[in-house]
């Protein structure tokens, strides 16, 4: 176990855990502002990623095709605000629940008549297919290395958009006390459709990164749905930087679980347990970090819920 | 009054129907065909159907001679439903007998519940190791393999190549285990490292950092659906395709090929049929499959077209009496139809004796990737599990 594999081990926890912050980012908004349980996250998650593949195979362009997959699915997040959501605000969470799962089927039988059930063809255009040597025989792919500075730049636009913008106080002063924002004269609608719309694209932001790596397929979004439910429940209901925190943290502990404890778990036991237990424990990581969190903070790390 | 007696005339009637329908019903034949429709494994649901309707097509929709009816069901990847949809065509639609399925576990589900009404399955595509071996049955037949023979294939050719140093990877469920089991029944050279990975798992990055770590000779996989189109993108991503040769079984196929194209090319497969097996019933199923659905079919595909060109014979050796149930399993068991595998023969447990073959992924000349067989591994194979059936014939 060298320091390089170590390294670009954490480089890989990293880029997950930026993937799983744009996921969650948006979530996290929308459940801790509109108090909305919103499972069809991830169904903009998949048209974000459809959106992206068939603009650049239109145009011929990758970084058109991301832009206006882009521009796709925050229109789409808006439209199914305004279309669907806009009802469900002052219904408990159950009704929530159903609607959004019934949005779910929707999304992905849409997506399976439109392009077909198969996975679709996804490349990346030549300038990032290479890789970047990181230390001697370390090598780290250069789509990935985007994935990271991708998701950080967002981060770092997000902690400036909500901590020094108006409409970033709205979105505060909503997430830790709804009623009183609208008592004093806020567009409450507006601003739920904008936060809607914002939250979609930067899950359709995931989901055309994700295009090249994964397959793109009619039900993608429920396979990082449950992980991003995770990093919000670790980093606290309507916090960016708990979503932010969260998700590295989910993304480092998953990856270098898979990576490492195994072997690690064979040096304490007998390697055939271990060659048992590695697997099965790895996955069950995730659960048992939010298992703990739960226990010593149920609101979370950094939860922006005004009690 | 006169409505009591109309009611009384009515049910009659119905009564005559009834007792009339036996007649009618051997004039015609009913086949539920199960499957996968919905959710993304749908496409395998897909190409099934599509090569069963082509073979109604090629046979003039009459199999067997006799006015053909096809029941197709979706079981959802879910074995309880698809044991519903199974008692649904028994009892509702009257199928005279039940195919398809892909899944190993709705298989276990449904091959009991249909058997046990003296009706056949024909298994189109799953082939679980117990259905092999000790719960074999007389009334199921099935067109397409034991579920660990195309692994076997892959190690006896690893092997004769004295591969050593293999690293081998597959998600953590019950085929994963299976599969690597069959490999390691004919593969004897070293292992470097075996890796079960989350079943639908998505990122495998950190798997391919720690494999490249560990300098192999070679990998062997079995990644089935999305998760092998993630994996060999990935894969070649981390540029790995050139230094290390990548071998899998169920991983790379004509469901999955559309979705990898470049990506497939120098990928290495085990399986007893290909599109370009050079047969004269396959090239026909091959060019007309092509030429209606405007795809290339898959091996599940083919099974199907076998499937249903399987019961046609037995329909006309028992000449259309196909409540003869034992004369149409001793019809099928002769295999004694142009089957797009060529000529092969059935075991006692009523699973085929067949090739296997190896394929790699090259350019063909259309320009489109494709999957070509490259030699024969196996010549008219048995599965590892036959001796535990008891059955005699």
């Amino acid at each position: 176990m060298t320091f390089g594999l170590v390294f670009e081990q954490l480089l890989n926890g990293v880029q997950f855990g930026v993937m799983l912050f744009l996921m969650a980012a948006g979530l996290t908004l929308v459940f801790g502002i509109m108090n909305l349980v919103n499972l069809a996250h991830g169904s903009l998650y998949m048209v974000g990623a459809y959106l992206a593949v068939a603009a650049t195979a239109w145009t011929g362009n990758f970084a058109l095709g991301a832009a206006l997959g882009l521009a796709g699915a925050l229109l789409v997040g808006m439209v199914v605000e305004v279309v669907a959501l806009r009802t469900l605000y002052e219904r408990d969470h159950l009704d929530q629940v159903l609607a959004t799962f019934g949005l779910i089927l929707f999304f992905n039988e849409l997506v399976a008549i439109v392009w077909g059930r198969a996975a679709l063809y996804t490349s990346l255009p030549a300038w990032l297919q290479g890789h970047v040597e990181l230390f001697t025989g370390s090598r780290y792919p250069v789509y990935r290395g985007l994935v990271i500075v991708v998701g950080l730049l967002v981060a770092v636009a997000l902690w400036y958009v909500v901590t020094r913008t108006r409409i970033g106080m709205l979105v505060r002063a909503g997430a830790s006390n709804r009623t009183m924002v609208a008592a004093l004269g806020v567009n409450i609608r507006l601003l739920y459709t904008v936060v809607f719309g914002f939250g979609a694209a930067l899950a359709g932001l995931a989901g055309l990164m994700a295009g090249p790596i994964y397959a793109v397929q009619p039900g993608m979004g429920e396979l990082i749905l449950i992980q991003v439910f995770v990093v919000i429940v670790i980093g606290g209901i309507g916090s960016i930087r708990g979503a932010l925190v969260g998700a590295l943290v989910v993304g480092i502990v998953d990856t270098l679980g898979r990576a490492f404890l195994k072997p690690l778990l064979g040096s304490v036991i007998s390697p055939p347990a271990a060659e048992a237990a590695g697997p099965a424990l790895a996955s069950m990581l995730i659960y048992l970090l939010m298992a703990v969190v739960l226990a010593v903070r149920p609101e979370g790390l950094f939860s922006s819920r005004g009690s | 009054m006169f409505h009591n007696s109309a009611k009384i005339l009515v049910a009659g009637a119905i009564a005559a129907l009834i007792a009339s329908s036996p007649v009618t019903a051997q004039q015609k034949l009913k086949i539920g065909f199960i499957t996968t429709f919905s959710g993304p494994v749908g496409v395998i649901g897909k190409h099934m159907k599509d090569s069963v309707e082509l073979a109604l097509d090629h046979l003039g929709r009459k199999v067997g001679g006799l006015e053909t009816e096809m029941i197709y069901g979706d079981d959802q990847f879910k074995p309880d439903v698809g044991l519903q949809v199974a008692e649904e065509m028994m009892k509702k639609d009257q199928v005279d007998l039940v195919s398809g399925i892909i899944w190993s576990n709705v298989m276990m589900a449904v091959v009991p519940a249909v058997t046990a009404t003296g009706r056949i399955m024909l298994g189109t595509n799953a082939g679980p190791s117990p259905l092999a071996g000790s719960q074999c049955n007389a009334l199921f037949v099935s067109t397409s393999w034991s579920n660990d023979q195309s692994p076997e294939a892959m190690g006896k050719f690893m092997q004769d190549q004295n591969i050593n140093d293999v690293y081998v990877l597959a998600p953590n469920y019950q085929a994963g285990k299976d599969m690597v089991a069959g490999f390691k029944r004919y593969y004897k050279g070293r292992i470097v490292e075996e890796i079960y990975t989350k079943l639908g798992q998505q990122d495998y990055q950190a798997e391919i950092t720690q494999l490249r770590a560990k300098n192999p000779k070679a990998i062997f996989a079995f990644y089935p659906g999305g998760m092998g189109v993630q994996f060999v993108k990935q894969y070649n991503q981390a540029g790995l395709r050139s230094q290390i040769p990548l071998y899998t079984v169920f991983t790379v196929d004509e469901t999955t090929l559309p979705a990898l194209k470049d990506d497939a090319i120098g990928q290495w497969e085990a399986r007893f049929w290909s599109p370009d097996l050079k047969i004269p019933a396959s090239q026909k199923y091959v060019a007309d499959f092509r030429k209606k659905f405007g795809y290339t079919p898959s091996y599940y595909g083919a099974q199907s077209y076998d499937g249903i060109m399987l019961i046609d014979a037995a329909v006309r050796a028992v000449k259309g009496n196909v409540k003869d149930t034992k004369g149409m399993i001793a019809a099928m068991r002769k295999a004694d139809f142009n089957s797009i595998r060529g000529k092969y023969s059935y075991n006692v447990n009523n699973l085929p004796i067949q090739n296997f073959y190896l394929l790699k992924g090259v350019k063909g000349s259309s320009g489109e990737v494709e999957m070509q067989i490259q030699k024969t591994i196996f010549e008219n194979h048995k599965d590892s599990y036959f001796q535990d059936c008891k059955m005699k014939w």
